[in-house]
C-alpha cells in the first residue's frame, strides 16, 4: 500500500491528464466502496432466505440492493468527473515467505469506478426489467439470487486491486453464468449449453491462472498497481517471463470474451433467460477479458509487445468472421449474440493496438446500447412466445415503444452520428490508423458494413412487413418498457462525452476520468475528429443499411422469400458456424478413443505380458531342456539349419505383397530418410 | 518483419483467406468419400493455387493453370471416373483401412519440407505485387533459351496422344483381324 | 509476403497428396492425389520465381512445363487405368496383386 500512495502522489504530480484535474483520494466513499462489492451477496443470501414468501419472489431485495450500490457507483463517478479518485483499500489474507502477498480489497480508480457505475447502472434496470419478464416464470427466486451473486461476483472482479481477487471474482461470474444458462434445465439443451460455456471458459482459465503466476513471479507481486509501476519503469529485466504470462492471460480474457475460437460458447448460452443474456452476455460479464486486458495493459506496451500482434490477429478475425454469421441467423438473440462477439473483437483489437481509451470506451457505449437490444428482443419474445425472426414481422403497430428504443438501440450499434457507437467506433478506427495497422482499419470498416447490415435485416424482418406469426402480440407493461428507455437515453447521448478534442468545462470528459490511474496510459489521443475516418465508418454503416433495407424491407409480402436468399458457398458454412463446433468436438472425440485404447494395449500386452512371459518363459525352458538338448542332439542342429533357411526366404517373400500402395509408402519413406540425412545430417 | 508488420499489409489477409481455401479443398481431395466431391475438390484447390499465382504476379502461369489444368485435366479425370464406373455415390470401401502409417509418412514429410524451407530462407521476402512478368518475357524465353526443352514437350505431348490411343483402342477380335489383313 | 509462407503451403499440399496417395484404394483418386502432389510443385518454383526475379522468368518457365508434363501424364494414366478397367473389371488398386509371392 506504501507504494500506492507514493504512485498516487506522483500521478498527481505530473500532468496525467490534459487539464489540471487535480487527484482526490475519493475521501470517505472510496473508503467505503467495498459495500458495493458486498450487498449483492447479501441480498443473494437474503433471497434465499425469504424470497419464496415475497410476491415479488425476492426481486425486490435485488433491486434494492443494486439502487443502494447505483447511488454509491453515482457519487464516486461525480467525484472522478470534478476532481479525480485514486485510491485502494486492501486486507492481507496471506503470504508466502517474505514474497508474494494474498490480498483481498476494492481499487477505486478512473477505470473502476466506471465499470462500477456501468454494472450497477445496466445491471438495475436489466433488475427491473426482469421483475416483469420473469413474473409467473419457475423458480424466479432462484433466478434473482443467482442474479444478485452475479452482480456481486462482477463487481469483485472489476474491484480487484490484485490479480487474485480478480479471479475470484472470474470464477464467480464464470459460477452464476453455469447457473443462469442452464437455469430452465428441464429442456436438456440448456444443460448441454451451460456445460459448454463452464468448460470453455475452465480451458481458458487455465491460462489465466498460469499467466497470472508467471506475471506475480516476474514482477514480485499480485498488484496491479505494482504491475504498472514495474512495466513502465523496469521493463527490460522482467522479459520472457512476463512476455509469456501476457499471452497466458490474454488466453484467459479470450475465452471470457469469446475470441475465435473460444467464441463457441457465447451463441449457445442465450438458451438463459433474456435478462441475462443482456446483462451477462453483452454488458458485463464478457466484457471482463477486456477489463483484464486493460488493467494489465502497461505489460503489454513494454514488456510483452510482441504478444499484440497475436491478439490483434485474433480480434480481427473474430470481428469481422463471427460478425458474418449473424447474417443467416433466424434466432433474434443469435443474432445479437454474435454481434456481440464481433463488437468484443472491435474492443479486443482496439486494446492490443494500443488504443486503451478506445477500447474501454466502446465497452462503455457497447454496454448500454446492446443490454438496450437484448431487453427489446425480449419483450419481443414475451409478446411472441418466440425466438425466431420467422415467426414475427410487422410488429411495429403492435409495440410502438419496443420498436422505437430497438430501432434506437441498432442505430447506435451500426454507428450512425450522434449515436455513442459512431463515437466509440470511431475513435477505435482513429487508434488503428495512427498506429499503422491500417490492413486491420479497412478490416473494421467493413465490419462495420456487415454490422449495419445485419442489424437493419433483423429490424425488418422483426418490425415491418406483415405479421407471420399465430396470437396477438401486445406492448409490454410498463415495468419492462421503462428500462428501455432508461437505456436509450444514454446510447444516444453517452458518445458526447469523448468528442475528440472536446472536453466539457467543469467535468472534463471520458478521456480525462479514465486516465486517472496509477501510471499514466500513454496511448494517442486524438485533438481533433478526423473527419476522413468518420465518414468512411458512417459511410459504410449508412450503406449497410442502406441494402439491408432495399434487401429485407422494401415490399413486406416477399419478406420471407428473400430472407431464404442463399449466397451458395458462403452461407452453409456460415450456418455450420465454420465447422469450429465439429472441430472442437472432433478434436475431444478423435483424442479419448486412440488414449484409451492405448492404455488398454499397454496393460494387456505390456503389463499382462510381462506376468505371461515369465510364466511362459518358465515353461518353454523346461521344455527346450528336453526336446533339444534331450532328443535332438546332433540331428537337430542340421534340421535346424534347413529349416532357419526356409523359414527365412517364408518371411522375405512376404515384402512382395504385389500391392503398390504398399511398396510406393516404403519408397516415400526411403526417400524421407535420405533427405533428412543429407539435408539435415551432411 | 514482426508479426505485427505481417497483419498490416493487405496481401497477406488475402493470402490467408486464398490459402485456407486451398488446404481446406486438398484436405478434402483426399478424405472425400465420393468419388466425384473428390474430383470437384480437386478444381477449389487449383482455382486456389491460381490465385495465388496472382498474388505472386504470375498472370500467365495463373490462367494456364486455369485452362490446362481445370480446363482439361479435370474433364478428363471426370470422364476416367465414368467409364470405369466407378459407383458416383458414397462409397465405404475407397480408403485403405490402416491409415496411420501413410498419416505418419505424410506428416514427416511436411514437417521435414518446412522445417528445410523456414531454417532456409528464414524471413525472405517476395518481389511485392504489382510487378507483373510480362508474357512476352516468358515467350522470348520458351523460343530463347527453353527452346529444346520446349520442342521436346512437345514431343512428349505428341507421345502421349499416339501412346493413349493406343493404348485405349479396343483390342481386334481374331475375326475383324482375318478380315482387315485380306482387305 | 513471406517467401516461406507459400513454401509452408506447397509443403502442405504436397504431404496431402503423398497421404492420398497412399491410402486411397480407387486408382483415379490416386491420380487425383498425384496432380494434387504437382501442383504443390508449381506453387514452389512461382514462389522462387518471384524472389529470384531471373531475367528469363526460369521459375515459371518450369511451372509450365511441369503442367504440361502432367496433362500428358494424366492422358497416359487414365488410358492404363481404361485397360486396366477392361482386363480385371476393377478400377482398385487391392485387386492388382498378380505380382505377389
Amino acid at each position: 500500500m506504501n507504494a500506492f500512495y507514493k504512485l498516487a502522489v506522483l500521478a498527481a504530480e505530473e500532468e496525467v491528464v490534459h487539464h489540471e484535474i487535480h487527484v482526490g483520494d475519493g475521501g470517505w466513499w472510496a473508503d467505503t466502496a467495498g459495500i458495493m462489492l458486498v450487498l449483492p451477496f447479501v441480498a443473494f443470501l437474503l433471497i434465499l432466505a425469504f424470497g419464496k414468501r415475497m410476491k415479488n419472489k425476492g426481486g425486490e431485495i435485488a433491486v434494492a440492493a443494486l439502487a443502494i450500490n447505483l447511488g454509491w457507483a453515482s457519487v464516486l463517478f461525480f467525484l472522478n468527473m470534478t476532481e479525480g479518485v485514486l485510491d485502494q483499500t486492501v486486507f492481507e489474507i496471506g503470504r508466502i515467505g517474505s514474497g508474494l502477498v494474498f490480498e483481498l480489497g476494492w481499487v477505486v480508480d478512473g477505470l473502476s469506478i466506471m465499470m462500477f457505475f456501468l454494472v450497477n447502472f445496466v445491471g438495475l434496470l436489466v433488475f427491473i426489467y426482469a421483475l416483469g419478464y420473469m413474473k409467473d416464470d419457475v423458480r424466479v427466486d432462484w433466478f434473482f439470487a443467482a442474479f444478485s451473486l452475479f452482480a456481486g461476483a462482477m463487481l469483485v472482479l472489476v474491484g480487484a486491486p490484485n490479480l487474485v481477487q480478480l479471479i475470484v471474482g472470474w470464477e464467480g461470474v464464470g459460477l452464476a453464468s453455469y447457473f443462469l444458462i442452464g437455469f430452465y434445465w428441464e429442456d436438456l439443451a440448456n444443460v448441454k449449453a451451460g456445460n459448454t460455456a463452464f468448460l470453455t471458459n475452465k480451458v481458458a482459465d487455465v491460462g489465466l491462472i498460469l499467466g497470472a503466476i508467471l506475471v506475480a513471479v516476474a514482477i514480485g507481486s499480485f498488484d496491479f498497481a505494482e504491475l504498472a509501476v514495474a512495466a513502465t519503469e523496469h521493463a527490460e529485466a522482467l522479459g520472457a517471463v512476463a512476455l509469456a504470462g501476457g499471452l497466458l492471460l490474454f488466453f484467459g480474457a479470450m475465452g471470457k470474451s469469446a475470441q475465435f475460437p473460444l467464441h463457441i460458447w457465447l451463441p449457445d448460452a442465450m438458451a438463459g433467460p433474456t435478462p441475462v443474456s443482456a446483462l451477462m452476455h453483452a454488458a458485463t460479464m464478457v466484457t471482463a477479458g477486456i477489463y483484464l486486458m486493460a488493467r494489465v495493459f502497461p505489460l503489454f506496451q513494454n514488456l510483452a509487445e510482441d504478444a499484440r500482434p497475436w491478439m490483434i490477429a485474433i480480434g480481427t478475425v473474430t470481428l469481422f468472421a463471427v460478425g458474418l454469421l449473424a447474417l443467416v441467423a433466424d434466432d433474434i438473440k443469435k443474432v445479437l449474440a454474435y454481434s456481440t462477439v464481433s463488437q468484443l473483437g472491435y474492443m479486443m483489437t482496439a486494446v492490443a493496438a494500443g488504443g486503451y481509451t478506445a477500447g474501454v470506451f466502446h465497452l462503455f457505449t457497447h454496454a448500454f446500447f446492446k443490454a438496450l437490444l437484448f431487453l427489446g428482443a425480449g419483450s419481443v419474445i414475451h409478446a411472441v412466445h418466440s425466438n425466431n425472426m420467422s415467426d414475427m414481422g410487422g410488429l411495429r403497430k403492435y409495440m410502438p415503444t419496443t420498436f422505437w428504443t430497438f430501432a434506437v438501440g441498432s442505430l447506435a450499434l451500426a454507428g450512425i452520428i450522434p449515436m455513442a457507437g459512431f463515437w466509440s467506433k470511431d475513435e477505435i478506427l482513429a487508434t488503428l490508423g495512427y498506429e499503422g495497422y491500417t490492413a486491420v482499419m479497412w478490416i473494421a470498416i467493413a465490419g462495420a458494413f456487415v454490422t449495419a447490415f445485419y442489424m437493419t435485416r433483423a429490424v425488418a424482418l422483426t418490425f415491418f412487413g406483415t405479421y407471420k406469426g399465430h396470437g396477438q402480440p401486445h406492448e409490454s407493461p410498463r415495468i419492462m418498457t421503462w428500462p428501455l428507455i432508461g437505456l436509450a437515453i444514454p446510447s444516444i447521448f453517452v458518445g458526447v462525452l469523448n468528442i475528440p478534442g472536446v472536453s466539457w468545462p467543469g467535468i472534463g470528459n471520458f478521456t480525462e476520468w479514465l486516465g486517472v490511474r496509477v501510471v499514466p496510459m500513454g496511448d494517442h489521443h486524438a485533438e481533433a475528429i478526423n473527419w476522413g475516418l468518420a465518414v468512411a465508418g458512417l459511410g459504410a454503416a449508412v450503406l449497410g443499411i442502406a441494402l439491408g433495407w432495399m434487401i429485407f424491407a422494401k415490399d413486406k409480402d416477399t419478406q420471407k422469400e428473400r430472407d431464404s436468399l442463399e449466397i451458395p458457398v458462403l452461407y452453409p458454412l456460415f450456418r455450420q458456424k465454420y465447422y469450429v463446433d465439429h472441430l472442437a468436438l472432433g478434436i475431444v472425440g478423435a483424442i479419448k478413443g486412440p488414449i484409451a485404447n492405448f492404455i488398454d494395449w499397454t496393460n494387456t500386452y505390456i503389463i499382462d505380458g510381462f506376468v505371461n512371459a515369465v510364466g511362459g518363459g518358465t515353461k518353454a525352458a523346461g521344455e527346450f531342456v528336453y526336446d533339444t538338448v534331450d532328443q535332438k542332439g546332433v540331428d537337430g542342429v542340421f534340421n535346424g539349419l534347413s529349416a532357419t533357411a526356409d523359414g527365412a526366404g517364408r518371411i522375405a517373400r512376404k515384402w512382395q505383397t504385389g500391392r503398390v500402395q504398399q511398396y510406393a509408402a516404403a519408397f516415400v519413406a526411403g526417400v524421407l530418410v535420405l533427405v533428412v540425412v543429407f539435408v539435415f545430417v551432411i | 518483419m514482426t508479426f505485427g508488420d505481417w497483419i498490416s499489409e493487405p496481401a497477406n489477409w488475402a493470402f490467408a483467406v486464398i490459402a485456407l481455401v486451398v488446404l481446406f479443398s486438398g484436405f478434402r481431395v483426399v478424405t472425400a468419400k465420393n468419388v466425384v466431391h473428390a474430383a470437384l475438390y480437386l478444381v477449389g484447390a487449383l482455382a486456389g493455387t491460381a490465385g495465388l499465382f496472382l498474388l505472386l504476379s504470375a498472370e500467365f502461369v495463373a490462367w494456364t493453370l486455369v485452362l490446362v489444368y481445370i480446363g482439361a485435366v479435370v474433364v478428363l479425370f471426370l470422364f476416367g471416373i465414368m467409364i470405369t464406373r466407378a459407383p458416383t455415390g458414397f462409397d465405404e470401401g475407397l480408403d485403405a483401412d490402416h491409415k496411420a502409417w501413410p498419416a505418419t509418412l505424410a506428416a514427416g514429410v511436411f514437417v521435414m519440407m518446412s522445417w528445410a524451407s523456414i531454417d532456409a530462407f528464414g524471413t525472405e521476402l517476395v518481389v511485392s505485387i504489382g510487378v507483373a512478368v510480362p508474357t512476352e518475357l516468358i515467350g522470348e524465353s520458351l523460343l530463347g533459351r527453353f527452346v529444346m526443352p520446349f520442342e521436346i514437350v512437345s514431343f512428349v505431348l505428341l507421345a502421349a496422344l499416339i501412346g493413349g490411343i493406343t493404348l485405349a483402342r479396343r483390342d481386334l477380335t481374331p475375326l475383324e483381324e482375318e478380315e482387315r489383313a485380306s482387305v | 509476403m513471406l517467401l516461406t509462407q507459400f513454401l509452408v503451403v506447397g509443403a502442405a499440399l504436397f504431404a496431402m497428396g503423398v497421404y492420398g496417395l497412399l491410402v486411397r484404394r480407387n486408382i483415379v483418386l490416386i491420380l487425383l492425389s498425384v496432380e494434387l502432389m504437382l501442383n504443390a510443385v508449381n506453387i514452389n518454383l512461382v514462389a522462387f520465381e518471384s524472389v529470384l526475379v531471373s531475367s528469363e522468368a526460369i521459375g515459371h518457365i518450369f511451372a509450365i512445363f511441369v503442367i504440361t508434363v502432367a496433362a500428358a501424364e494424366v492422358g497416359i494414366g487414365l488410358a492404363i487405368v481404361l485397360m486396366i478397367f477392361r482386363n480385371r473389371k476393377s478400377a482398385n488398386v487391392d485387386d492388382l496383386n498378380l505380382m505377389r509371392w
